[in-house]
């Protein structure tokens, strides 16, 4: 029974002392991470597959229709007929494309989703008496390594929109330069509260605090994290950057084959990444009863990841101007505000009792109810209809 | 029900305030001179009693003597309608004043009769072809077209 | 020093997903907003009135039944009622019920259509397009029922219609009717207060009553602009004097309220179709005319009805023939275009792909 709870740990602690005594203590530990970076990577992508699949399984429920159905029983090989599709399209440049950049951009969108997956821990186990958290890296800055690295993906979406030389990937481009970088103020400041709370920025630590999940605990964080992350994985409500019924997918509009396989995949990883982000974070991460760690963190992911699937069938586009008025007007006050309360706090009462979880979550309606109704404008057009600042063009 | 105007009626309405437009007072239209056409569009338009301000139609039609332009108008506040038409004769050149300054609702039509019937508008603020491409040979509406394919051109397919 | 700016001329269409079908718009940005507006049409067009000069008047309705070939049914009985003013044939009782009964069903599915793409040029990614899928399957397969087609119907005929409503379509329509409004309601309740579509549509492209009129715009676009005027009521033509039902009105003359009215539109047209069932008498379909049709020579007759899309009419000349000697398509979509230039102009690009789609216009329409 232990043996399931821990297997990982036990494997970890076998290849370690198995291959000390040929290589030495560091050249062991080095290979572990090696071993440990393949494992992940390839959980990665494979559970891309699944969140593809998953994605329009519960996008066609919701829509009275049955997704795909005919790859495979049930539909399951759907994904990888895509993924063999993608490979083996032709590679097309457009004639006119800035050539270096424009062969950059899919590398510099992929590399640093994968990067993020170096500090997720996936479970926790004990071997031979010492605690083995299952990540590849615990580093002590890790939720300020993953925003870091998160932040590298938006200058290949400008990268990839400009290189393309065509004007809707240009529009898809500038669309995204401006609600990728507005919505990393919410992000980084709705973390702020939670590391107040953890005392750390290492995961595991922070996994570790929550004896009371953090969305109990910070219910005002976690509506600005989950809405942040919905805008910096280009999803529904947030998704103009690719937007099919105006600007034909944005700023990938000239990228096929394999290139438009990264993007493709880096979305999905993105909103893996992000998934197991939101799942640590706020949820308890590995944490859970009975079942095995490893397990109860996919049960999260995949929930979370439901939750923005059903989000991306219920709800209509929003529009540049209101998306940058959602950020900096409504979100950014309301980070404020959670920091502001929960510094108090911490003060107050530094080691966070249970409590303070229902006094939270009264003081986050309240703010957000305040917030609406004190800026309800943020919804208006901001903008009336302008003066033509140049003479007519095309008769 | 939309009370149409009988020909007669409108021709006396209209005769009154400008007696040299109407040529002849059919059963239920009225044929007007072209080159008075705007000044009865107005009066349509404008005067009391009438109240045209819907142009429901303007279509063009070649009768091999002559080109007929002809207007279909309704009042959404009187609930009457009334058919004017003018005739250009010849076949060379026909040119009939443009209304769009009276109803911009003529901008669009006006640019289809010139498009298939060949008729110009003068004083229209953008008479292109709107649903052949420019450079087409001839106008099909007229009742002499043939397509000469050989002749055709398309502008937008090179080589 | 000042900056020197051009605007960037972007080429929105032919082939676009949000257009509508082939239809290319010509834009000039300054930005994301909109400085100038060129549309670019006519790649549909077949020259179906100079194909109609060469057709007798009963072959011409296969044409009628390709110009807004999501709304069949309601260009036939246009072209029909024209014929019928022109030779002077009349319809039978049955005939001109059996025509309003079918024209009503043919509203709400484009307004299904309508609604359902609009929402997604909005964004919600096809989730409100499937639910008014759905509905719209149902009334095809009553339409295949009659005629035996799902889009270009052909099914009437002058004086009448073709066949008669066969037995299995009564129950089918009965089913439809009593589950329309609950579903209409759900459509409502997902998408009317829904505060995104709310901020994207509201106020948005808005053109005045009095502009309106001026422009020659008809149907859903004119009543949500607050001018109380459908041919139903104003003209009415074969029964729609003996039925019961309102004319929904806009107040702003925004995208929202064309969405609202085309709604309500739809509730109107299930009251009509119930109303024609309780009144349908029984009798011949079609009238005792020539196949043959012909018209004294010089007679002319303009017939139009309200379409979904706005007024559709037909200005018949005749010659003494079995041809027209001119059939001209008065189609409201075309006409509906002369404003899109004031109405887009100052907006986004978001908003342009709104606007566009709530005038609800259909290429082969435009193009004939």
């Amino acid at each position: 029974m232990d043996v399931i709870y821990n297997i990982f740990a036990i494997l970890e602690k076998g290849i370690v002392d198995g291959l000390t005594p040929s290589l030495g203590a560091e050249a062991a530990l080095a290979v572990m991470a090696l071993i440990k970076v393949f494992l992940v990577a390839n959980v990665g992508l494979i559970m891309v597959m699944v969140f593809i699949y998953m994605e329009r399984r519960v996008l066609g429920r919701f829509q009275v229709r049955i997704g795909p159905n005919r790859v495979g029983p049930g539909g399951i090989l759907q994904p990888l007929a895509d993924a063999v599709k993608i490979m083996i399209k032709e590679d097309i440049v457009p004639k006119a494309a800035d050539r270096l950049i424009f062969n950059l951009a899919p590398v510099m969108v992929f590399v640093p989703v994968m990067l993020v997956f170096a500090v997720i821990p996936f479970g926790v186990g004990m071997a031979g008496g010492q605690k083995y958290y299952m990540s590849v890296a615990d580093l002590d800055i890790g939720i300020l390594y993953v925003l870091a690295v998160t932040s590298l993906g938006e200058i290949a979406v400008l990268m990839a929109g400009w290189s393309s030389n065509n004007k809707f990937a240009l529009f898809g481009a500038m669309r995204a330069a401006a609600q990728l970088v507005s919505y990393e103020v919410p992000l980084v400041l709705a973390v702020v509260g939670v590391v107040i709370v953890a005392g750390s920025l290492s995961l595991t630590k922070i996994v570790e605090a929550q004896a009371v999940p953090f969305i109990f605990m910070q219910p005002l964080g976690f509506v600005i994290f989950i809405t942040a992350v919905s805008a910096e994985l280009n999803r529904t409500p947030f998704d103009l950057l690719e937007a099919e019924s105006e600007l034909v997918t944005g700023y990938h509009v000239e990228y096929s084959g394999m290139k438009f396989g990264m993007f493709y995949l880096a979305e999905y990883l993105s909103a893996f990444a992000f998934s197991a982000i939101i799942s640590t974070l706020f949820l308890g991460g590995w944490q859970g009863p009975i079942l095995p760690s490893y397990v109860w963190l996919l049960i999260k992911i995949l929930f979370v990841f439901f939750v923005f699937i059903w989000v991306r069938a219920t709800l209509p586009r929003v529009r540049i101007d209101q998306v940058m008025a959602l950020a900096w007007k409504f979100l950014l006050p309301l980070a404020l505000i959670n920091i502001g309360v929960t510094a108090v706090e911490a003060l107050l009462w530094p080691t966070f009792p249970w409590f303070l979880a229902p006094v939270n979550i009264v003081i986050g309606v309240l703010a957000v109810w305040a917030m609406a109704a004190a800026f309800r404008n943020v919804w208006e057009p901001q903008w009336k209809p302008a003066r033509l600042a140049t003479a007519p063009v095309g008769g | 029900m939309t009370r149409p105007w009988q020909g007669a009626e409108l021709a006396r309405a209209i005769s009154g305030k400008l007696p040299q437009a109407v040529v002849e007072a059919q059963d239920n239209a009225v044929q007007v001179k072209p080159a008075a056409m705007l000044d009865v569009a107005r009066l349509l338009r404008e005067s009391p009693g009438l109240e045209f301000d819907y142009l429901a139609s303007v279509t063009g039609v070649d009768y091999i003597d002559f080109f007929e332009v002809v207007y279909h108008l309704v009042s959404t506040r009187q609930n009457h309608s009334c058919i004017i038409k003018t005739r250009v004769l010849g076949r060379d050149e026909p040119v009939v004043p443009s209304v769009v300054s009276v109803w911009q609702g003529a901008d669009l039509q006006e640019r289809e009769v010139y498009d298939l019937v060949g008729i110009r508008f003068e004083g229209h603020p953008n008479l292109k072809r709107v649903l052949l491409w420019e450079g087409f040979p001839g106008h099909p509406l007229r009742k002499d077209f043939i397509l000469d394919r050989e002749k055709v051109e398309y502008p937008y397919l090179r080589g | 020093m000042a900056l020197k700016s051009q605007p960037i001329i972007v080429n929105i269409g032919p082939q676009h997903p949000s257009t509508h079908g082939v239809f290319r718009l010509r834009v000039a940005f300054d930005g994301e907003v909109v400085q100038d507006v060129e549309p670019i049409f006519g790649y549909l067009h077949r020259g179906s009135e100079k194909l109609a000069e060469e057709r007798t008047y009963t072959q011409i309705v296969t044409l009628t039944d390709r110009l807004d070939y999501l709304a069949s049914m309601t260009n036939n009985q246009a072209y029909v009622l024209a014929v019928e003013k022109l030779a002077g044939v009349e319809a039978p009782e049955r005939a001109k019920y059996v025509r309003v009964l079918i024209a009503e069903l043919m509203r709400i599915a484009s307004h299904l259509m309508a609604t359902g793409f609009f929402i997604n040029d909005i964004g919600a990614f096809a989730t409100p397009l499937m639910y008014c899928f759905r509905e719209r399957e149902k009334i095809l397969d009553m339409f295949e029922m009659c005629c035996g087609a799902r889009i270009t119907y052909n099914y009437m005929r002058v004086g009448g219609v073709s066949h008669d409503l066969p037995e299995e379509f009564y129950p089918a329509l009965r089913s439809f009717l009593a589950e329309m409004p609950a579903r209409i309601d759900e459509y409502e309740e997902l998408l009317t207060e829904n505060e995104i579509l709310v901020a994207r549509t509201k106020n948005v492209g808005v053109i005045s009553p009095e502009k309106a009129i001026n422009c020659s715009i008809s149907g859903p676009v004119l009543r949500a602009s607050g001018v109380k005027w459908d041919l139903r009521k104003a003209d009415p033509y074969e029964v729609y004097d003996r039925m019961q039902f309102d004319i929904p009105v806009g107040a702003a003359g925004d995208c929202y309220d064309r969405y609202k009215v085309r709604i309500e539109e739809m509730r109107q047209s299930l009251r009509i179709v119930r109303q024609c069932l309780d009144q349908m008498p029984s009798g011949p379909v079609l009238a005792r005319a020539p196949s043959l049709v012909r018209a004294p020579a010089g007679a002319e007759a303009y017939g139009h009805i309200e379409s979904p899309k706005g007024e559709l009419g037909f200005y018949l000349v005749s010659d003494g023939g079995i041809s027209p000697y001119r059939c001209k398509i008065r189609s409201p979509s075309y006409i509906n275009l002369t404003a899109l230039r004031d109405m887009l102009l100052g907006w986004k690009l978001a908003d342009l792909i709104v606007i566009f789609g709530s005038i609800d216009i259909n290429m082969g329409e435009v193009d004939r």
